[in-house]
């Protein structure tokens, strides 16, 4: 069981505008805490500052200040500790079209996380794993051998998402999984997400901009506002009872179809 | 839970490779018809024919008379001679592209993967060589070096043209660097070398391929062009020094278009038919050059202007 905690992270990006050099604050003093089988949104407009929490957390961006803590301490990011870190803690990216690699079979990307993270396992063992992982997300065995430009933009998210559990994570850091995705597949593709959180007991961080879909498939909202977060709380209270000027924003702007039908009406 | 299966089933029956290798269009086929010819006269050429150097008392013959392609004014065989010329060029070629291959891969690439101060140095190295004219550094370097062989040349032009290749693939490699998919085999635990080789090369391969392609067209009009100008290599054929000597025999002046014909077509033929073969590798790193062709056009029944109308609508 992985504990996840962030305190007062920041991260600032020094920005080079000619000869000065500004700095931009993507993330300031972020605090929350990541459970086991919890559900966690992180909504915020675009460039809010929420995929770089998520690289924060995936050891791909170092917080300038603040602390995240694994299980009450320190990150580690080099050595066996953090091998056992990327085992716990996986990461599905945004762009489905850019996360696979164009040159290789959805097999190599199954395949890959399996052996890193199992060493002992004999071939026969991998590709039985490999298979494992592909009926998982709902995908056909012969999808092994096929190279991402031959799948649907849906397929490709589930075999992101395979890949992201191919270690057996306690974590999921999910990138707005499904804004890259067509209207028509996006529930699938969430659906699918919160039946393997419940089935693995999953602490997931769900980032969207969008807070219907947070409001349904998730515990907490909370709200980034760049790179702060203004608001933080149980689902449904965040959105029934906005407290920040900017979550009622969002909230309006929300699609929500009863009144949107009754607006067609008039 | 329809809906979480419906995506499976889209059809996916297209096509199941992925254009590792161009397709095959008329422009490659002659390309690699033309290359091929070429290479295998410089390959076995040269264990058919006599001696190019053996001076015989005829003077300047046009062909037949037992000599395919006549002869030279001091009576040497002008065929032999080609065959001897287009090994030599043909090695020049291949050196150069090895060691542009090589030097390009492993500033432009390496450096770039790697970030932080080596790829400072590794560009700044690069940009210094990008500036180091390669005629001059030979005129600097037959100073001092009286007996330059077809290595020595092949070094020094590889030397002063790698610099352009390393800075397209280090511009590309940073890009590739960044996206998704490379995050991800990071995320994995991926080992950094793994990274590289694995994950980051294989979508170089086809810049590479035009890279390299590029350097031997360079280095061997660059090696024709020293050679013409007296500052090639001493002692060896190659198609530049035919034409050099050539020059000096008055060739153009006696009418004797069968001693200087030959290697000019030879170097003429040899570029068009690389040039073609890069086109055809453009078209893969760049798929839009391929629906501008006229052919194309000329299929859809469609003007360069509505096609890129259509494009726009459907994209
Ligand atoms: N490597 C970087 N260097 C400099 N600035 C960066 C870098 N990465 C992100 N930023 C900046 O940090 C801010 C937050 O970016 P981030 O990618 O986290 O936004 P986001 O909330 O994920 O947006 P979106 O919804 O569009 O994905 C942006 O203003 C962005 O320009
Ligand atoms: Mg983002």
């Amino acid at each position: 069981m992985t504990v996840l905690e962030l305190r007062d992270v920041v991260k600032e990006y020094k920005l080079r505008d000619g000869w000065q050099s500004r700095k931009l604050r993507a993330v300031d003093e972020v605090s929350f805490r990541l459970e086991p089988g919890r559900t966690i949104a992180l909504v915020g407009q675009s460039g809010s500052g929420k995929s770089t929490i998520a690289k924060l957390l995936m050891q791909l961006e170092r917080p300038t200040s603040g602390q995240i803590l694994v299980n009450d301490e320190p990150m580690v990011y080099r050595g066996a500790r953090a091998a056992s870190y990327r085992k716990a803690v996986q990461m599905v990216f945004q762009d489905p079209f850019a996360s696979l690699n164009p040159y290789h079979t959805v097999g190599h990307h199954l395949a890959r996380p399996v052996r890193l993270h199992h060493p002992g396992l004999s071939r026969g063992q991998v590709d039985e794993r490999v298979l494992e992982l592909l009926h998982r997300v709902r995908l056909d065995p012969d999808f092994v051998q096929r190279k991402p430009h031959e799948l649907s933009g849906g397929q490709r998210q589930r075999v992101a998402i395979a890949r992201a559990l191919a270690p057996s994570p306690g974590i999921l850091v999910a990138d707005e999984p499904v804004s890259m995705l067509d209207v028509s597949i996006r529930l699938g593709v969430l659906n699918l997400l919160a039946t393997l959180q419940r089935e693995e007991n999953l602490g997931v961080l769900y980032i969207t901009h969008d807070l219907a879909t947070a409001r349904h498939f998730s515990d907490e909202i909370m709200v980034l506002y760049r790179g702060e977060v203004v608001e933080h709380g149980p689902a449904d209270d965040v959105i029934l009872n906005p407290q920040h000027e900017y979550t009622r924003l969002l909230a309006e702007a929300a699609p929500d179809p009863e009144r949107r039908l009754a607006e067609l009406k008039r | 839970m329809a809906i979480t299966t419906s995506t499976s089933q889209l059809p996916t029956d297209a096509v199941r490779r992925r254009r590792i290798l161009p397709p095959m269009t008329l422009k490659l086929g002659i390309g690699l018809a033309l290359t091929g010819l070429i290479t295998l006269f410089g390959l076995i050429g040269p264990l058919l024919v006599g001696d190019p150097s053996a001076v015989r008392d005829l003077g300047l013959t046009p062909p037949g008379n037992g000599f395919i392609l006549g002869t030279t004014q001091t009576g040497q065989d002008v065929f032999a001679q080609l065959a001897h010329a287009t090994r030599g060029s043909l090695t020049i070629g291949v050196v150069v592209g090895a060691i542009t291959l090589v030097l390009s891969a492993f500033f432009g690439v390496v450096g770039a993967f790697v970030g932080g101060w080596v790829d400072e140095a590794f560009s700044l190295f690069t940009n210094v060589m990008l500036v180091i004219p390669g005629l001059p550094l030979v005129i600097v370097i037959s100073s001092y070096v009286p007996n330059k062989s077809v290595w020595l040349v092949a070094v020094v032009l590889a030397i002063t043209s790698w610099a352009g290749s390393a800075r397209v693939l280090r511009g590309f490699t940073l890009s590739v660097r960044s996206r998704d998919y490379v995050l991800a085999s990071r995320v994995s635990g991926e080992r950094r070398w793994r990274i590289l080789l694995v994950e980051i090369l294989p979508n170089l391969i086809p810049l590479l391929a035009s890279q390299v392609v590029f350097a031997v067209i360079f280095a061997i009009l660059g090696e024709a062009g020293l050679s013409f100008l007296g500052l090639g290599a001493s002692g060896s054929f190659t198609w530049g020094t035919m034409l050099f000597y050539a020059q000096n025999g008055l060739s153009l002046r006696l009418g004797a278009w069968w001693w200087f014909v030959p290697p000019g077509l030879a170097i003429a033929l040899f570029g068009a038919a690389l040039s073609l073969i890069n086109f055809s590798i453009d078209e893969i790193i760049n798929p839009k050059l391929r629906s501008q062709t006229r052919a194309d056009r000329k299929r859809w029944g469609m003007t360069r202007e509505q096609l890129k109308h259509a494009r726009e609508e459907t994209a």
